[in-house]
C-alpha cells in the first residue's frame, strides 16, 4: 500500500516537470490556435544552451535557467516575428508544416553539433537527497523543487494574463484577433510574446528534464507528446487545467511503470486516449 | 475629415463594392442605409482597415490611410464598433474598456468618462462582458471604441438584435459623443432610426452609392427608390 | 450555354494534358520494363523510390486535398508491414498475396482509430495521430511472437528463388505505384475528388453546399492508410526484416512531408516533382545524414512561408501548364475571342487563369 502511494506521490511530482513542458505549448494554441510541433525540439534545444555555461564555466545549473530562458525567450519572440507570423494566414496546414520543418532542422542540427551521446546535469548531492514525510515515504528533494517550480511559474503566468496589459492583449487576441486588431492589439507582436513566454518555460523544462535524467537530440518528440497529452488531458484554455492534465499524465506514466517495465509511457498515452474518447473537451475546460 | 473616392472592394471573385465615393466632416452624425448586401458593412470595414481595398483612395484628415491595417488605423484615430459588438468573451467589463485603449491615443475618454456616459456599466464593470444584455454589451463595444480617443468613430449596425427601446437608449448616446468632437459613420438599416440620428443619410445597393443628402432634404419617395431599387437602372 | 452572351464550353483537357497522358503511359511502361535490363541494386532502389513516392502520393491527397495534416501516417505503414509478417512468417499466407493484405489491415486500423483521432483537428489532430503510432509501435514491441523490440526477419521468402523475389518485389511495387497514381487521378475527377476539393477550398463552404465534410475526410484518411499500409507491405518484403523503430519509423511521414511541400502541396505533379529532388538531395548528400535532413527542413520551410504553392505550383504558375486534367476549364469564347480563350478553373482556385 505504502508502496503504491509512493509511486504515485513520484507521479505528482513528475507531473509538475510535464506541466513546464506544456503550459507553454497550451499559450501557444490559446493565442494562436497554432500548434508548434517543434516545442519537443526547441526544449532539448534549451537544454543543450544550458551544457556549455554548465560544462565550460562550472556554472550552476540551476543559474545557467535564467540567462537561458532569457535567450529562449528572444529566440521565440524572433521566431514568430521574422518566420511563424507569415505562415499564419487562410491555410491552416502552413503554421504545422513550418513548425514540422523546423522541428526536424533542429533535431539534426543538434545531432550535428553535439553528436547523439546523452548529457545530463549534475547537481551533487541534491539530486539524491530525499524528506522523509514519515510512514516510510520519502519524497526526493529535486523532484519537490520541480514541482515547486512549477506551481511558482503557473502562478505567475496566470497573474500576468489576468493582471498585466500585456495578458489583457493576450487573452483579447485569443478571443478574437480581428477584433483585437480595432482596438490596435499588434496581433504580431502578441504572437511573439506568446511563442516567447512559452520558449521561456520550455527553457526551465528543458533544463530540469536534463538535472532529472539524461537527453539527446532526439529526446524533442517525447517531450511534445507530453506536452500535448497535457494540454489536451487537462482541457482547453486554462493553465491549471493543464496543470492538473500534467498531473494525470505524470502519475499515469509511473503507475504503469510500476505494473510493468516499459509500460510506463504506453499508459500515459493509454490515459490520453481514453480521455479524448470519453471527454474529447478535456476533464478542466473551463465552461464558456 | 474623411475622404473617399472611387473605393473598390471585393471578397475574392465577388465585387462587393463598385467606385464609393464618401465624405464626413468633423463634428457630424452619418448614416449609411441600405438592404442587406448593398455594401454598407464592406465600406466600413474598408475603412477600418479590417479589408484591403483593390482601388480607390481614403484619405482621413489629409493622410492616405487606404493600405493600413486595423491596428495602425485606430492609431490614427478611426475606431470602429463592430457588427455583432464582438466583445471579448475572457474578459471583464473593465478589462474590455481597458483592450480599447491600446492605441494610446490620450484625450478625453477614460474609464472614468466612458462609466460616467453609461453609468450602468460602472456597476458591471467586474462581470464577464458576455454575463450582461445585449444592450449593456452595445454600451461596452461602444466605450471600448471610444476609449482610443477616436476623431472618427464607425459604428456596425448598432441596433442589431436588440429591443426597440434599448436602440432608442443607445441612439441617444451619439449626439452627445460628437458633442465632444468626435464623427460618427452608422451603418443602420432601421431608415427612420437613420433619418433621426443623422446630418446626412449615404443610401447604398448592390455596392454603389444611389443617394446622399441631409435627411431633410431627401424624400420618402426617393429614400425608397435608392433602397429598394425601385425606379429602372 | 450562355450567360450574358458570352458563350462558353466546358473543357478539362488541354492539348499539354493530352500530352501528358501519353507521357504517364510511356513512364509507366519504362518503369514495368525495367526487370528487363536493370540490375537488382537498380530494381531495390526503384522499390524503394516508389514506395516513398507512393507513401508522398497518399499524404498529398490526406492533406493536400482532404485537408487533414497527419504527422502520424507511419502507423499504417508499420501496421501495412507487421501485417505482412504475420500472414507470410506466422500464418503461411505467400508474401505477395499478403501484401494486398497488409493495406487491408491499414485501413482497417485506420477505420477503427478513427474513432479517436477524429475527434481533434488541426494541429490537435497532427500531433494526435503521432500519439497513435507512438501506441502503435510500443504495442508491437511488447509482442514476442513479433521479435519483440528488436524485430524479426522473413525468413519465409528464402522458399522463393531470389530473381523471382526481386524481379517480384519490383513488379508489385511498380504495380502500386501505377495503380495508386491512376486511382488518385480518377478519383480526385470523380464527385469525391469534386468534393474534397470543395474541402481544400473552404470547408465551410463545402458544408453549405451539401458535401459530407466529416465522412469525406474518414473516406480519404482510410484510402491514405490503406495505401500507407501497402507501401509498408512492399517495402518490407524487399528488405526482409523488421522492428518497431523501422516500421513505426517518423521518418516516414517526415520524408512524405517534405517530398509533397517541396513538389507542391495539392496537386497530383507535386510527389513527382518531390521525390526526385528527395532523392537527388540524397544522391549528393550521400555521405552527410544529418546534412541532409537539415538542407530538406531548411528548403521545406522555405517553400512553406515563401512559395507555398511548392515546386510545382511556381513552374505552372510561371508557364501556365496543366499536364493532369484534373480542374475544369471554362473556355470562354464571344467577348473575348482576342486574347485567345481565357480559362477560368471551376474545380480549383476559382480565379481567372492567365494566358
Amino acid at each position: 500500500m505504502i508502496e503504491w502511494l509512493d509511486t504515485i506521490i513520484q507521479g505528482v511530482l513528475l507531473g509538475g516537470l510535464y506541466a513546464l513542458f506544456a503550459i507553454g505549448l497550451s499559450i501557444t494554441y490559446g493565442v494562436m490556435r497554432v500548434v508548434n510541433i517543434g516545442h519537443g525540439d526547441f526544449l532539448v534545444l534549451a537544454a543543450y544552451l544550458a551544457l556549455w555555461p554548465v560544462m565550460q564555466m562550472q556554472l550552476n545549473p540551476f543559474l545557467a535557467i535564467l540567462p537561458v530562458a532569457a535567450l529562449m525567450f528572444c529566440l521565440g519572440y524572433s521566431l514568430q516575428r521574422i518566420l511563424l507570423n507569415r505562415t499564419i494566414g487562410p491555410n491552416p496546414l502552413a503554421p504545422l508544416l513550418a513548425t514540422f520543418g523546423l522541428s526536424i532542422i533542429l533535431r539534426n542540427g543538434l545531432q550535428q553539433v553535439f553528436h547523439s551521446d546523452s548529457r545530463s546535469f549534475q547537481i551533487g548531492a541534491l539530486g539524491t537527497d530525499s524528506i522523509a514525510v514519515g510512514g516510510g515515504i520519502a519524497i526526493g528533494l529535486f523532484p519537490l523543487i520541480v514541482f515547486a517550480t512549477a506551481i511558482a511559474l503557473t502562478v505567475l503566468v496566470s497573474l500576468l494574463f489576468t493582471h498585466t496589459r500585456i495578458g489583457i492583449a493576450l487573452r483579447a487576441t485569443s478571443d478574437d484577433a480581428e477584433t483585437a486588431g480595432l482596438m490596435g492589439i499588434r496581433a504580431r507582436h502578441t504572437y511573439g510574446i506568446a511563442l516567447a513566454i512559452s520558449f521561456a518555460l520550455i527553457a526551465v523544462g528543458g533544463v530540469f528534464a536534463g538535472i532529472r535524467t539524461t537527453f539527446t537530440p532526439e529526446s524533442g518528440p517525447a517531450a511534445l507528446l507530453y506536452a500535448f497529452e497535457a494540454v489536451v488531458i487537462g482541457g482547453m484554455g486554462s493553465l491549471w487545467g493543464t496543470f492538473a492534465g500534467a498531473v494525470i499524465l505524470g502519475v499515469a506514466q509511473t503507475l504503469g511503470a510500476k505494473i510493468a517495465i516499459g509500460i510506463g509511457i504506453l499508459a500515459g498515452h493509454l490515459v490520453f486516449l481514453a480521455v479524448l474518447f470519453f471527454k474529447p473537451t478535456g476533464l478542466f475546460a473551463r465552461t464558456l | 475629415m474623411l475622404r473617399v473616392r472611387n473605393l473598390v472592394a471585393r471578397y475574392g471573385d465577388f465585387q462587393a463594392l463598385f467606385g464609393v465615393d464618401f465624405d464626413a466632416a468633423k463634428g457630424q452624425i452619418v448614416a449609411l442605409i441600405g438592404a442587406n448586401g448593398a455594401g454598407k458593412s464592406t465600406f466600413l470595414r474598408s475603412i477600418a482597415g479590417l479589408m484591403p481595398s483593390k482601388g480607390g483612395e481614403i484619405r482621413f484628415q489629409n493622410e492616405d490611410i487606404g493600405a493600413l491595417a486595423a491596428d495602425e488605423v485606430v492609431r490614427r484615430g478611426v475606431s470602429m464598433v463592430p457588427e455583432g459588438r464582438r466583445l471579448f468573451r475572457s474578459l471583464t467589463v473593465e478589462e474590455n474598456l481597458r483592450a480599447g485603449a491600446f492605441a494610446g491615443r490620450a484625450g478625453r475618454w477614460r474609464l472614468e468618462t466612458v462609466f460616467a456616459l453609461f453609468p450602468v456599466l460602472r456597476e458591471r464593470r467586474a462581470n464577464p462582458a458576455t454575463a450582461l444584455s445585449g444592450g449593456q454589451q452595445q454600451m461596452v463595444a461602444i466605450g471600448r471604441a471610444l476609449m482610443s480617443n477616436p476623431d472618427l468613430l464607425l459604428c456596425d449596425e448598432l441596433s442589431l438584435g436588440l429591443s426597440p427601446a434599448v436602440v432608442k437608449d443607445i441612439y441617444a448616446v451619439l449626439p452627445k459623443i460628437r458633442d465632444e468632437g468626435v464623427s460618427i459613420v452608422v451603418v443602420e438599416q432601421d431608415i427612420d432610426m437613420a433619418l433621426k440620428a443623422a446630418d446626412e443619410i449615404y443610401c447604398f445597393m448592390h455596392g454603389r452609392v444611389t443617394l446622399r443628402g441631409a435627411p431633410r432634404d431627401l424624400g420618402r419617395e426617393a429614400i425608397s427608390a435608392a433602397y429598394f431599387g425601385l425606379e429602372d437602372r | 450555354m450562355t450567360e450574358r452572351g458570352v458563350s462558353y464550353t466546358v473543357s478539362r483537357n488541354t492539348r499539354t494534358s493530352v500530352a501528358a497522358v501519353w507521357l504517364g503511359v510511356a513512364s509507366a511502361l519504362a518503369v514495368l520494363s525495367v526487370p528487363l535490363w536493370g540490375s537488382p541494386a537498380l530494381m531495390r532502389w526503384g522499390v524503394e523510390v516508389m514506395c516513398y513516392l507512393v507513401l508522398a502520393q497518399m499524404w498529398n491527397l490526406m492533406a493536400g486535398y482532404g485537408g487533414l495534416m497527419s504527422v502520424g501516417m507511419q502507423a499504417f505503414v508499420g501496421v501495412g508491414a507487421y501485417s505482412l509478417f504475420i500472414f507470410a512468417q506466422h500464418l503461411g499466407v505467400h508474401p505477395f498475396l499478403a501484401i494486398p493484405l497488409g493495406g487491408v489491415m491499414a485501413a482497417l486500423a485506420a477505420l477503427l482509430t478513427s474513432v479517436l483521432v477524429f475527434r481533434m483537428r488541426g494541429g490537435y489532430f497532427a500531433i494526435g495521430t503521432w500519439v497513435l503510432a507512438e501506441v502503435f509501435r510500443i504495442a508491437f514491441s511488447n509482442v514476442s511472437l513479433l521479435g519483440g523490440g528488436s524485430g524479426q526477419s522473413l525468413t519465409v521468402m528464402a522458399h522463393i528463388d531470389r530473381t523471382t523475389r526481386e524481379i517480384g518485389v519490383y513488379l508489385i511495387a511498380a504495380t502500386v505505384l501505377i495503380a495508386a497514381s491512376v486511382a488518385i487521378n480518377l478519383l480526385l475527377r470523380s464527385r469525391f475528388g469534386l468534393g474534397l476539393t470543395a474541402i481544400r477550398d473552404s470547408e465551410d463552404a463545402a458544408e453549405s453546399q451539401g458535401v459530407d465534410v466529416k465522412a469525406l475526410k474518414l473516406q480519404v484518411y482510410t484510402l491514405a492508410s490503406f495505401g500507407a499500409g501497402l507501401v509498408g507491405a512492399v517495402y518490407f518484403t524487399s528488405i526482409l526484416r523488421i522492428s518497431p523503430n523501422a516500421a513505426f519509423d517518423p521518418n516516414w511521414v517526415v520524408a512524405a512531408v517534405f517530398i509533397v511541400v517541396i513538389g507542391g502541396i495539392g496537386t497530383l505533379e507535386g510527389p513527382v516533382l518531390g521525390t526526385a529532388i528527395f532523392f537527388g538531395l540524397r544522391w549528393l548528400l550521400a555521405d552527410y545524414g544529418t546534412w541532409y535532413w537539415l538542407v530538406m527542413g531548411a528548403v521545406a520551410v522555405g517553400v512553406v512561408v515563401f512559395a507555398p504553392a511548392g515546386l510545382w505550383g511556381y513552374v505552372r504558375a510561371r508557364w501556365d501548364l496543366q499536364l493532369l486534367p484534373l480542374q475544369r476549364r471554362l473556355i470562354l469564347s464571344a467577348r473575348q475571342p482576342q486574347r485567345g480563350a481565357r480559362t477560368l478553373e471551376l474545380a480549383g482556385k476559382t480565379e481567372v487563369g492567365r494566358t
